[in-house]
């Protein structure tokens, strides 16, 4: 028996790190040689990585959401025999001896072989003998001799000057986190000795799918790469704000209606276990303007002069996710009905949730919803994901006053905007489909059964 | 999308179908190796692209999903003949005899060749895009010159046919009547861009304009391959010239494990290819015509396991060769600005850095 660790690998000629996407694995798993450990994404590419080693996971570094540098430990195995030969890193440290060859003994050389080692690339093409990336080897046979963290965490320990020996981590496995971190630098007095990771409270430093530097502790300038799925946003804004000339319409209407109809349904035995919200209705509503309206499914092909109409509804949802916005869709949308829509958006969420759309997921939207509700906004004015001709975005809905009658009365009403491509769709056309929309979440049950 | 000139003699469901000008009077034996050749290669494949996964390669190419291209071509060379690949002939490779560990050497990053070119007649993997074409005809046309009765094959892809050398190599090859056969496997995608936005006509039509003929073959389909191939070699042989074969195929994985396909590409292509996989249908053929049970099968399957495990043993034995050597092989004899670049490496070295 004994302990092997895989190191994380340069999948793609010259990548630095790589964000944990999904662990297939959990600590006590059995795995065979070359079952799927972990889904990494790097700047180029999602991938799965097959286990190097047949036997027990005992260790995983680094949680989903997490960039590892390449090279830092990510599974530690117990294999059931020997450690293969070249093993990762299970080979007793060779890095000091055989001064001329890289990579000495039986350490190879291609776990993190783009890597720079301190300052820069330059020292790629001339990394010294004895520094081959073996990386930290004593984590991988005795855990307790160097805490646990993952690079970033260990990054920022070091820029505050913080000890992590010293430090107790309260994540999974124990692993030291940066709240753990934050903690420390706080002093003792302030350090709750046994509080769980405080990772569902909503963070104030997350930004542009990754957390920040606090106004205190950071720096005075901080520059961010742009590229995953920032680059995704940027450049799709970027294409469509300054390509598809926008224009707006909004109403507000009173949703009661859709209210008192998700209340008396939330019971019945053909919904258990499927989440309801205004969000379902709306995505309804949405798709039977479409059906009113084909024109406004439809986008503008600039290259081929041709503007194109769709009959079927691609309904893309923006998603707030932990990895920034993305925009996956419901293929043919227009066909659902309102249980196959609630599913259909639950399952969108959840995946995006989890950090597993795929890329197909987000190709070919022709129309989207934007539900800025939740942020307790109530309106907003959305920028067109490229290939749509329209985007629906739902405030929150609120008591508000309404006029019934003669009388002001409380009311749930909502905001609706609508932002749409002038290059095709005309503004009569955007009213007549946002009024659609409007009217059908006012009567939804009529609307549901007429259309 | 396939037209009516697509050359196929075996269906993707395995069933035979009449052709004008081409048939197979393969038997068993023949048609089973080429199945075992098959299996080997994805298989070691496989094993490769987990080594890159694990970080013991820096880099792969698969050829999953062209393995009838290659096989059916690479077997119907005679052993003289001479080979120029690209980066993706890993099929090829393995009808030369060359040994799999020694095409991972350069993927490793443990050698800048792999193999004595000349042993297997099978020159280096070519990564510079349609290079070895030109390499392909000037042998072809030494070939000429020596009077052997000897023909060259060249492999390369829909991507580098765009690539001017390419184009060069057809204008050479035809004035010269040299005798080459360059095998053009159009895989759909040249990385990321659809072969749709690279040609407005079938690329095999280009050799037509060239002044030689350019057929296109079933890629998945091995016997057709076989067939098509073996003709063109013996025409190059005769002193008929060139030809252009376009093996129509589909990359079923990444372009190298750098890429994403899942992100230019949708899944249902994928599967509409899945369909046309080049190993299933002869498996079919093999059972239904001939008979072969499951236990063959699962022979080949075990065979190519071993041989899987065996190159990752291999793979995983290769030490990092001493940086310096990458100057040995730069020029036949020793060259000033070559010993100056290796003196300089190892001063930086034995100075602990820069």
């Amino acid at each position: 028996m004994s302990e092997a660790t895989f190191l994380l690998p340069d999948v793609g000629e010259g990548l630095v790190e790589a964000e944990i996407v999904a662990w297939k694995v959990a600590v006590g798993d059995v795995v065979t040689l070359n079952q799927p450990l972990v889904d990494i994404e790097t700047a180029k590419a999602t991938v799965e990585l097959p286990s190097p080693y047949a036997g027990t996971v005992t260790a995983l570094h680094g949680a989903v959401g997490d960039v590892m540098a390449v090279g830092a430990p990510l599974v530690v195995i117990e294999t059931d025999v020997d450690a293969p030969p070249a093993a990762t890193s299970s080979a007793p440290a060779p890095a000091a001896d055989a001064p001329t060859s890289v990579g000495a003994g039986r350490t190879p050389v291609l776990v993190g072989y783009g890597v720079a080692e301190d300052d820069g690339a330059v020292t790629r093409r001339r990394r010294r003998p004895s520094e081959a990336p073996v990386a930290p080897v004593p984590v991988a046979s005795d855990p307790s001799r160097s805490p646990r963290s993952t690079p970033p965490v260990r990054l920022y320990a070091k820029q505050h000057g913080v000890d992590l020996a010293t430090v107790r981590g309260t994540g999974r496995d124990g692993v030291i986190t940066r709240d753990d971190v934050e903690r420390a630098l706080a002093g003792p007095a302030s350090a709750p000795t046994n509080r769980p990771a405080a990772a569902s409270e909503p963070s104030t430093t997350r930004f542009v799918g990754r957390e920040i530097e606090s106004w205190s502790t950071g720096p005075l300038e901080e520059r961010i790469p742009v590229r995953g799925v920032l680059r995704s946003m940027a450049d799709a804004m970027v294409q469509s704000a300054f390509g598809a000339p926008h224009a707006a319409v909004w109403v507000r209407v009173d949703a009661t209606g859709t209210v008192e109809l998700l209340e008396g349904l939330r019971d019945r035995p053909a919904l258990a276990g499927v989440r309801l919200s205004p969000l379902t209705i709306v995505a309804l509503a949405v798709c039977d303007a479409a059906r009113h309206f084909p024109g406004l499914n439809s986008s503008f092909d600039a290259s081929a002069q041709e503007v194109v109409v769709r009959r079927r509804v691609n309904l893309g949802i923006a998603a707030n996710t932990a990895r920034g916005l993305i925009v996956p869709n419901i293929k043919g949308a227009d066909t659902l009905d309102l249980r196959g829509m609630a599913v259909a958006l639950n399952g969108l969420v959840d995946t995006a949730r989890a950090g597993t759309t795929t890329p197909e997921a987000m190709l070919h939207t022709t129309l989207a919803i934007t539900n800025v509700g939740p942020f307790a906004v109530d309106g907003a004015m959305p920028i067109l994901p490229p290939g749509t001709g329209a985007i629906i975005a739902v405030g929150q809905v609120a008591r508000r006053p309404w006029v019934v009658g003669d009388d002001v009365v409380a009311r749930h009403t909502v905001d609706l905007s609508m932002s749409f491509d002038h290059r095709q769709i005309d503004g009569a056309l955007a009213s007549a489909a946002i009024a659609h929309v409007g009217r059908f979440l006012t009567d939804p049950a009529a609307s549901i059964i007429g259309g | 999308m396939i037209g009516d000139e697509l050359i196929q003699l075996l269906t993707p469901e395995g069933e035979r179908i009449p052709h004008p000008e081409y048939g197979s009077d393969l038997g068993r034996d023949e048609i089973l190796g080429f199945y075992r050749d098959m299996v080997i290669v994805r298989r070691l494949c496989n094993e490769s692209t987990s080594l890159q996964r694990q970080g013991q390669l820096a880099l792969w190419a698969p050829l999953q999903g062209q393995e009838a291209a290659q096989i059916g071509a690479g077997r119907a060379l005679a052993p003289m003949d001479f080979t120029f690949p690209s980066y993706r002939e890993h099929g090829v490779a393995w009808t030369r005899g060359v040994p799999p560990k020694d095409m991972l050497r350069i993927f490793r990053a443990t050698t800048t060749g792999g193999w004595d070119p000349q042993r297997y007649r099978h020159s280096l993997p070519m990564v510079v895009l349609g290079d070895q074409t030109l390499h392909a005809v000037g042998y072809a046309m030494g070939i000429q010159r020596d009077g052997a009765q000897e023909a060259v094959m060249t492999f390369f892809g829909d991507g580098a046919s765009s690539q001017g050398d390419v184009l060069e190599s057809f204008v050479w090859a035809a004035s010269f009547n040299a005798p080459v056969v360059f095998v053009l496997q159009n895989n759909q995608w040249a990385i990321s861009e659809p072969t749709s936005l690279q040609t407005k006509i079938p690329l095999y039509h280009r050799a037509h304009g060239f002044g030689f003929p350019g057929v296109r073959v079933d890629g998945n389909d091995v016997l057709a391959m076989y067939e098509v191939a073996k003709r063109a070699l013996d025409n190059a042989r005769s002193g008929g010239g060139p030809t252009l074969i376009e093996a129509y195929t589909y990359r079923m994985g990444a372009h190298t494990t750098s890429d994403d396909p899942t992100r230019y590409r949708v899944d249902a292509e994928v599967e509409v290819w899945r369909h046309r996989d080049p190993i299933e249908r002869v498996k079919a053929l093999l059972a239904r015509e001939f008979g072969i049970h499951k236990v063959t099968f699962d022979e080949v399957a075990a065979e190519a396991e071993a041989l899987a495990l065996q190159l990752r043993e291999d793979v995983l034995a290769m030490d990092a060769p001493d940086p310096t050597t990458m100057f040995d092989h730069v020029y036949a004899e020793p060259h000033p600005l070559v010993e100056a670049g290796r003196r300089e490496m190892i001063d930086s070295q034995s100075g602990g850095g820069h």
